[in-house]
């Protein structure tokens, strides 16, 4: 697909999170550069420690970034910002997070657990427009009116995550940053909330930075994925073209070890294991590279033209 | 009298919990055969009694739970008769052991990783430390620790998620365990480490031919490691056959739901297959079939009476009113009659 004409979102150019200093200092995220477009999802898959959550929090301004660029809307803003635009970032750029328990206020009814962000942003006309608004963002998400005024521990799991995602989405948010939003969900219960995601980003444009680690579920929601391990994204590609044609070895090591819910299939299938010690970088230094339009994998030189031989 | 091929029989069996002053049943009415060296595995959501089941298996219960009704056998011995701990002391780690989820939290953090494992074999085997030590540093090149006598004296804290897991099968399997269940072992580790896990535990039961009980959640993992299946949902156990029939021939209302919401399934632009509401609370008295409310293909009957268990062939059965004479034939959804060819399609891409 040509990309060239879509409008970017979001750019990450050269990105580096260290923590600590000195002896103890740790490069979590290097090099990292990708795109998202306005509307797509796109998704970043890695394994644990891989790197990928601590992205998605330093595009929320939670994690502080020691090098490179974050550019939202034209602007980059993980530099010093002003106190307004900081403000106003904030609505823009939404979270849904991971553990729907952990992430709501106890103390609170669904009513004000929801409102909370219209109400920092004062966001509504008068108190029956923002009823109206909570009441209609409740409905979307497929809840009902009379549990308005009900508290978290009287939900399940499921329905807490559709509170999650109620109060992320009712800020009308340009952005959101979706971390593992239903790994924590029952089987029957995802399939309720990825059609959810897809639903507001279809009907109201809205564009995800999807953050997960189980690939048959991203193969389903995301347009386009990158591939992430120990702080480097290794493979980005769109959805299909990634699963189709994967060129890096260590993502054809992780498709290979998606579960098959096929048992004639997943008997009989071997396991490619990833040795990383088969890149030889001393000499060569490895790149970004763009093997294919839309197709990015990190390699040297000598790795990039096997690659696109192996491709003809 | 127990059946020559069994090593594991479970009798109508009821488990309740006494919760604010209420009885409520979490196990109901489940009789299950455990064939000799096979791998069952246990597919169900959260709340559907699966850790349960097995917890009585080993005496685990918490302390509200009991066994109401019903018996366990497991060869000779009559599990659900046990009382006291002296009892199940013979049983549970040297016969029936368990691998939990969390590697971290069934580690001993204060302890080194080799003295953990010997301290089972000084204690099951009766051996002396020496011989313990090296027991216990044969099992872990066994279970794939490379380096096993210098990691042997290092602590959980230096070990991966992954290379814990591996510890926490090395200490079941040191007592000889002849039945090893499995509870979700490789639900928190990496998919890639998760497929090593698995490998690992099928090169193991070959090995020393023990019996598997998995209980799991995920699909495709069962897919990959069981011979039999049993779906429970809401305390019972709804349909039961060979890995090939629940895949290619389920019977069951829910077991169709469960496969058709498989992401694997769903094509580009189109909505996930997803079951609606929410399982049914225990609290709650239920009257007739528990999937019922959720079922798109439910009859009057449904809501009236549990229905009981059909036979399908000798090694499948469904617990489904849609196998009565007298109920409307009604196909598998397209989607899943499909699953195999769809599967084909899917992995010959890659």
């Amino acid at each position: 697909m040509d990309n060239s004409n879509r409008e970017t979102l979001l750019s990450i150019r050269d990105l580096e999170i260290t923590f600590g200093t000195g002896n103890s200092k740790f490069v979590a995220v290097q090099d990292v550069n990708f795109d998202i477009f306005k509307g797509e999802i796109f998704s970043l898959v890695g394994e644990s420690g891989s790197g990928k959550t601590t992205i998605g929090r330093a595009v929320l301004g939670i994690n502080p970034t020691s090098n490179g660029q974050i550019i939202f809307e034209g602007k980059q803003i993980n530099s010093k910002i002003s106190g307004k635009e900081k403000f106003d970032i904030e609505r823009k750029i939404q979270m849904i997070f991971q553990d729907p328990s952990a992430s709501l206020n106890e103390r609170a009814t669904v009513d004000y657990i929801i409102s909370e962000g219209l109400y920092n942003y004062k966001l509504f006309k008068n108190e029956e427009d923002r009823l109206n608004k909570v009441k209609k963002m409740l409905e979307a998400v497929g809840l009902l009116p009379e549990q308005l005024y009900r508290y978290p521990h009287e939900f399940s799991g499921g329905q807490r995550q559709r509170i999650g995602i109620a109060r992320a989405l009712i800020m009308n948010p340009d952005l959101v940053v979706a971390d593992e939003p239903i790994s924590a969900l029952d089987m029957s219960i995802r399939a309720q909330v990825l059609n959810l995601l897809k639903k507001f980003q279809r009907e109201q444009g809205v564009t995800f930075l999807f953050v997960a680690h189980d690939l048959s579920v991203v193969r389903y929601i995301s347009d386009r994925i990158a591939v992430i391990r120990a702080g480097r994204i290794l493979e980005l590609a769109e959805t299909e073209e990634l699963f189709n044609n994967p060129i890096h070895p260590y993502t054809k090591s992780l498709l290979s070890a998606i579960p098959i819910p096929d048992p004639q299939i997943a008997k009989n299938r071997g396991n490619i294991v990833y040795d990383p010690s088969i890149h030889n970088y001393s000499t060569e230094k490895p790149k970004f590279e763009e093997i294919k339009p839309g197709h990015f994998v990190y390699c040297n030189e000598t790795e990039a033209k096997e690659y696109k031989i192996n491709f003809k | 009298m127990m059946n020559d091929e069994n090593i594991l029989e479970v009798r109508n069996l009821n488990v309740s919990f006494q919760v604010r002053g209420s009885e409520i049943e979490a196990i109901h009415d489940i009789s299950l055969n455990l064939k000799k060296h096979e791998t069952l595995a246990i597919v169900g959501e959260s709340g559907s009694g699966k850790s349960v089941l097995t917890k009585a298996f080993t005496g685990m219960l918490e302390q509200n739970g009991r066994i109401s009704q019903g018996t366990i056998d497991y060869k000779e011995t009559r599990l659900s008769d046990l009382k006291v701990n002296k009892q199940w002391d013979k049983i549970r780690g040297k016969e029936i052991a368990t691998i939990f989820q969390d590697p971290m939290t069934s580690l001993d953090p204060i302890h080194t990783i080799g003295s953990q494992i010997s301290e089972v074999v000084v204690k099951h085997q009766k051996k002396s430390k020496k011989e313990a030590k090296q027991i216990a540093i044969d099992l872990m090149e066994k279970t794939g620790i490379p380096n096993a006598e210098k990691r042997y004296n290092e602590y959980p804290f230096e070990y991966s998620g992954g290379m814990r897991q591996r510890i926490v099968i090395a200490i079941a399997l040191a007592c000889r365990p002849e039945v090893l269940i499995c509870d979700e072992p490789t639900t928190a580790l990496d998919v890639t480490i998760q497929a090593q896990i698995l490998d690992l535990i099928k090169e193991l039961q070959a090995e020393y031919k023990f019996t598997i009980i998995f209980i799991t959640h995920d699909l495709g993992v069962v897919a990959s490691i069981a011979d039999r299946i049993a779906v429970m949902y809401s305390g019972k156990i709804i349909e039961i056959g060979t890995c090939e029939e629940i895949f290619y021939d389920s019977r069951h209302p829910y077991t169709w739901s469960l496969l058709s919401s498989l992401p694997q399934l769903a094509r580009k632009g189109e909505e996930l297959k997803s079951i609606p509401g929410t399982p049914p609370s225990l609290y709650k008295k239920i009257i007739g079939d528990a999937f019922a409310p959720r079922n798109q293909f439910a009859m009057s009957v449904d809501f009236k009476a549990e229905p009981p268990m059909f036979k399908v062939t000798e090694t499948h059965y469904a617990k489904t009113w849609l196998l009565d004479k007298r109920a409307p034939k009604i196909e598998r959804p397209e989607l899943i009659q499909n699953l195999h060819q769809h599967m084909l399609e899917m992995t010959a891409e890659d």
